[in-house]
């Protein structure tokens, strides 16, 4: 039985740093990314594509292509990829931060089992977020690399920038759906989310037309959700039509709520697991 | 190894665990026996350093949980009540990451890993969907899992609930096992027979506190006779017969379906019944257990 001692060196300090509480769950996600890839391929892929081409070609070929009406964008589709992505990104970040939180406090308890050891709940959270982060930054990334050959793109490091963006969109959305769902007790929350949260943000925050067509006070709402700083900020990248203040409000904000957002997933299942 | 005193745990209003002192010793198996909702679990969480502790002092390995619950973690091994295996790995995986988290290197994990499959006589399910296995290799391979660092100190918390006969049998075989490897052991059971069978020394846990402590032949020895004399009579007659045997042993207990009459010599109870005239439908004689304690102690059966 003990013929190997496998107990670990004995560390000094009270808990892990939070690269090493990450590090050692490495493997676990490894092995559900190679479980899960494949799905995720077909959801967080074909989903946007069948967007763009009914949305921004199909659609798109009704619609003038007035640069002045369209903040910029030379083409529809131009003008519909930037924000498309951006709400993408926090469509798969809500998604992959709903469920499986759920499902690893309520059905399959992974939560508890993974604290019966060394790690806490800080490493728990940020292993889990960055691996959601993970999903976001290359789904999203797939996705600007296949547009980039279509023209809707003014400049070769705006993209990039803009999907770096993409990517805080996805922390953002992460870090709150996360903290939202260790709250909750029944998945019936979900359905709420995703109807009265989701949707209506992907539809009028500015990703399929400008906000400036909702009226003076629907526009200033528009202004206060998170996504349209994401989709504003990715637009102005991608179009090249920087407009640096607005630039670094839309990315403080988004910064903002991600640190806003952490503390709340950390506060939440730190909550919800003692009992 | 621990080493408690005054424990409390409250949940709001609810207090779980009402000021509890308990010391396990290096290499013994520690019980705490006691029926559902008697604080039991609230005691291992607190044990396990995952739940704070509420008022009251707990060590253990010499350290706090409040501020080295990673370190303490580190050296303990968690049996839990509800099993928390990942039901999307594989058995052999469930072993290799569970070691990860302990930073065990790679190579150390696949050995201790194979290691345990071993000594949990599931080798040959290795790559088996944790889903198809029976209930006790499910639990044997929670028991191994918890084993996968070398712990100190393995808090199983009602090890064997749920299980049939034989595979509670192949369980106690392997937890025997580990006490002689050295390994200390905290249990937590309703069943008296789990508890005689793997206890050096128990608590019985009553409302959250402590009602009596002792290894279990002092506890039989000191709240109950040598033997008990088990008379069944008709539906509803137990209460009203309960009078008429009450001499015949230093106590009677009534239980919906029996009366419990206690004495060091159980057969000249039963003897004298008949001589009264009186016509139990049954009738067995057998020694005390801890059940008879725990009637004593709190004036209930541990299936209430």
């Amino acid at each position: 039985m003990a013929a190997t001692d496998a107990r670990p060196a004995p560390r000094p300090a009270a808990r892990l740093s939070a690269r090493e509480g990450v590090a050692r769950q490495y493997d676990y996600w490894l092995t559900v990314y190679k479980r899960t890839w494949r799905g995720g391929v077909a959801n967080s892929f074909a989903t946007p594509l069948f967007y763009v081409l009914a949305m921004g070609v199909l659609l798109g070929g009704f619609i003038d292509a007035d640069p002045d009406r369209l903040e910029g964008a030379t083409s529809y589709l131009a003008f519909i990829v930037p924000g498309l992505v951006a709400a993408h990104a926090m469509t798969i970040a809500v998604s992959e931060s709903t469920y499986p939180v759920m499902g690893a406090i309520k059905w399959h308890k992974t939560f508890f089992a993974q604290l019966a050891t060394p790690l806490a709940v800080r490493d728990l959270v940020n292993a889990f977020l960055l691996f959601v982060v993970f999903r976001v930054a290359s789904a999203c990334a797939v996705f600007m690399l296949v547009l980039a050959p279509f023209g809707v793109f003014e400049s070769w490091w705006g993209p990039v920038l803009a999907w770096v963006v993409q990517v805080l969109v996805g922390t953002a959305f992460a870090t709150l759906a996360f903290g939202y769902s260790a709250r909750l007790r029944s998945e019936e929350g979900f359905g709420l989310l995703f109807r009265l949260g989701v949707l209506p943000l992907t539809l009028f925050s500015g990703a399929f037309f400008p906000i400036s067509n909702l009226g003076p006070v629907l526009e200033w709402v528009a202004r206060l959700t998170p996504l349209w700083h994401g989709v504003s900020l990715s637009r102005m990248l991608c179009l090249d039509t920087v407009d640096w203040p607005l630039a670094a409000l839309n990315a403080g904000v988004l910064v903002a709520l991600c640190a806003i957002g952490w503390r709340w997933a950390v506060t939440g299942l730190d909550k919800r697991l003692e009992v | 190894m621990i080493s408690a005193r005054g424990l409390r745990k409250s949940f709001g209003d609810f207090e779980a665990v009402k000021g509890i002192d308990v010391e396990v010793l290096r290499g013994e198996a520690f019980g705490f026996l006691g029926p559902n909702g008697a604080g039991k679990s609230s005691t291992m969480r607190m044990i396990a350093s995952v739940s704070p502790v509420t008022s009251g002092e707990l060590r253990i390995l010499g350290m706090d949980p409040a501020t080295d619950g990673p370190a303490i973690r580190g050296r303990l091994g968690v049996c839990p009540q509800e099993d928390t295996l990942d039901n999307e790995l594989n058995v052999f995986d469930n072993l290799y990451i569970y070691g990860r988290y302990f930073g065990i290197d790679r190579a150390t994990c696949r050995e201790r890993a194979r290691e345990l499959l071993e000594f949990a006589q599931i080798t040959d399910k290795a790559k088996a969907k944790v889903e198809d296995l029976s209930g006790g290799m499910k639990r044997r391979l929670t028991i191994a899992r918890s084993l996968i660092n070398n712990p100190d100190v393995l808090l199983l918390d009602e090890p064997t609930t749920g299980l049939d006969p034989q595979a509670r049998h192949v369980l106690w075989d392997q937890l025997f096992r580990l006490k002689q490897a050295g390994v200390t052991l905290v249990i937590t059971t309703h069943y008296m027979d789990e508890a005689e069978q793997l206890c050096d020394r128990l608590v019985v846990m009553d409302k959250g506190l402590i009602a009596a402590e002792g290894s279990p032949r002092e506890l039989i020895d000191a709240h109950s006779t040598r033997e008990v004399a088990e008379l069944r009579f008709g539906v509803g007659e137990h209460e009203a017969l309960a009078a008429k045997v009450e001499d015949l042993g230093d106590r009677v207990e009534v239980l919906p379906d029996r009366l419990l009459v206690y004495s060091d010599r159980g057969e000249e109870v039963v003897t004298a019944v008949l001589e009264r005239g009186l016509q139990p439908i049954a009738t067995l004689v057998r020694r005390s257990t801890l059940e008879d304690v725990f009637l004593r102690l709190t004036g209930r059966s541990l299936a209430d």
